[in-house]
């Protein structure tokens, strides 16, 4: 009797997942039904490359629809799962178009969907999101004809995309709710070097605003109203205020979700039913640093690495899940590079000249190394990365010395 | 199109035909070739694309910029004079019959 693996979800992790079945030597069916009217592609460079013009879709692909082929994994795109459960012998996916697809074992990773305003106005023409290629599209087909661009959140896709917006000359205002930019992912020396960056590069930069409705006219966004009742004008609006996870098909199957929606696993990626794994955006984890509590890491970095965890985990392994949580976000000519987590950081170190648009930030807690951020600082973020791989040490007193390379003073 | 042939640290050999423009990592990674694993995609920020391009043909790249002049400082295995990050190298025409060397380690 064939096994049947059914991946749901055909992004990065889930893509990965039929990639490390079929490389750890699994010979059933394996089969990725996604939403997306694409095959698995790459996602960062839409709001980066891909919007600068830099990139073109044939270069987004993860793999040839050959190699697909080559290793006997099923894509079915464009068709969405809207039932899950279990039978006796095995389970049963039917999706939208009444295909079932049977399974034995079962890998969500169904990833996140942008959050969506709520104000007045939210449903004009013109208020745009950043998730798919299908959402890139939209906004490049509209790119000549936007002259005022507005950004809502600074976070990495608002700022990435406001940093596009500057090359190309438009008028571009970012409305961020908090205090300081990007704040969930670096500390506020990164912030503020970001906020001036981009005030420098020409786009207004407006924190702790909130936005209270969208103006339009004949049905097409022309402003955005904040809570002091001043407007900007727009013919477009960016909304980068983050991301829901879509957790909801593990109902079905009785799977824990946290409060968030997102689907509760285990350090071997499993779910509350060992027979089904998720990973990716949608899941909710086990910090993978061994650090206290639970985590979301919408990256590519931990779709990849908790994907081929939970390959194993599907084949019957029992390995836990470690891996260092690294980002990345290209803003203008700054490239800033993350790795660890900082949270409960209790002591920073800055490395560098933030005139010179070059430095990272060493975060600490208890005297030892935890995370970095870093802009257009490579070797530092390197160092750091490989250091808290190996579970290494980067003493704070010593790092304080800019001149000093990094990885001369790694320590146990 | 050209082909490109990559070569394991197993010795293992691929020979590919690369869609020009494509990078000599896309090629691989879009084809399966292993050991080029290439986590961001290819914006020069992961340093795991590393290999060494065979000395024939080294002096037919552009320069490296500074950028992955320092990522290959950080790289898993050793730096070699033909070390580049194959996310930076465009397949071209003239570079048909191009031989790289896949770096032993990539993390």
């Amino acid at each position: 009797m064939t096994e049947h693996i059914l991946i749901v979800g055909g992004g990065q992790a889930g893509m990965q997942i039929a990639v490390s079945l079929r490389e750890d030597g699994f010979e059933g069916s394996v089969t990725i039904v996604g939403e997306e009217h694409h095959g698995p592609y790459q996602r960062p460079p839409l709001s980066k490359a891909y919007l600068a013009g830099e990139a073109d879709e044939e270069s987004l692909e993860l793999r040839l629809p050959q190699f697909y082929v080559d290793n006997k994994i099923v894509v079915i795109p464009s068709e969405k799962v809207v039932s899950l459960s279990w039978g006796a012998e095995h389970g049963v996916a039917v999706t939208d178009t009444g295909r079932e697809l049977p399974f034995h074992k079962l890998a969500l990773t169904t990833g996140a969907d942008p959050k969506r305003l709520t104000c007045d106005g939210a449903d004009l023409d013109g208020v745009l999101y950043m998730r798919g290629l299908d959402d890139a599209n939209e906004l490049k087909a509209r790119w000549a004809d936007i002259n005022d661009i507005v950004v809502i959140g600074g976070g990495f896709i608002g700022l990435e995309v406001a940093a596009v917006a500057r090359k190309y000359n438009k008028n571009v205002t970012v409305v961020h709710s908090r205090d300081r930019l990007m704040s969930r992912a670096v500390g506020p020396v990164v912030s503020d070097f970001f906020l001036e960056a981009h005030t420098k590069r020409g786009a207004k930069v407006l924190l702790e605003k909130r936005l209270t409705k969208l103006h339009g006219e004949n049905g097409t966004v022309t402003g955005v109203e904040l809570q002091d009742g001043n407007v900007i004008p727009a013919d477009a609006v960016m909304v980068g205020i983050g991301v829901a996870p879509r957790g909801e098909l593990a109902d079905q199957l009785g799977l824990e979700r946290a409060e968030n929606g997102a689907i509760v696993v285990d350090s071997h990626a499993r779910t509350s039913d060992p027979r089904v794994v998720a990973c990716g955006d949608v899941a909710y984890l086990p910090h993978p640093l061994g650090g206290e509590g639970m985590v979301m890491l919408e990256s590519v970095q931990n779709a990849v690495d908790q994907a081929k965890l939970a390959a194993k985990s599907l084949l019957g392994g029992e390995e836990e899940y470690r891996a260092v949580p690294w980002f990345w976000s290209d803003q203008a000519d700054l490239k800033l590079q993350m790795a660890g987590l900082l949270q409960g950081y209790d002591q920073q170190v800055v490395r560098g000249n933030l005139d010179e648009d070059k430095f990272s930030v060493l975060y600490y807690k208890n005297g030892r190394i935890i995370a970095v951020d870093a802009v257009n600082d490579v070797l530092d973020y390197m160092a750091v990365r490989r250091a808290l791989t190996a579970g290494q040490n980067i003493p704070a007193d010593l790092a304080a010395d800019s001149a000093v390379a990094l990885k001369t003073i790694v320590t146990d | 199109m050209p082909h490109v042939t990559y070569i394991s640290p197993d010795g293992t050999e691929t020979t590919l035909e690369a869609r020009v423009g494509d990078s000599v990592m896309e090629t691989a990674v879009k084809n399966g070739v292993k050991g080029i694993v290439a986590e961001c995609g290819g914006s020069c920020a992961c340093a795991t694309c590393h290999v060494y391009v065979d000395a024939a043909f080294i002096d037919k790249f552009d320069e490296m910029g500074p950028l992955e002049d320092d990522m290959l400082d950080g790289t898993a295995a050793e730096r070699l004079p033909v070390s580049r990050l194959s996310c930076q190298l465009k397949m071209r025409e003239d570079l048909d019959g191009l031989r790289i060397n896949i770096a032993p380690e990539q993390y």
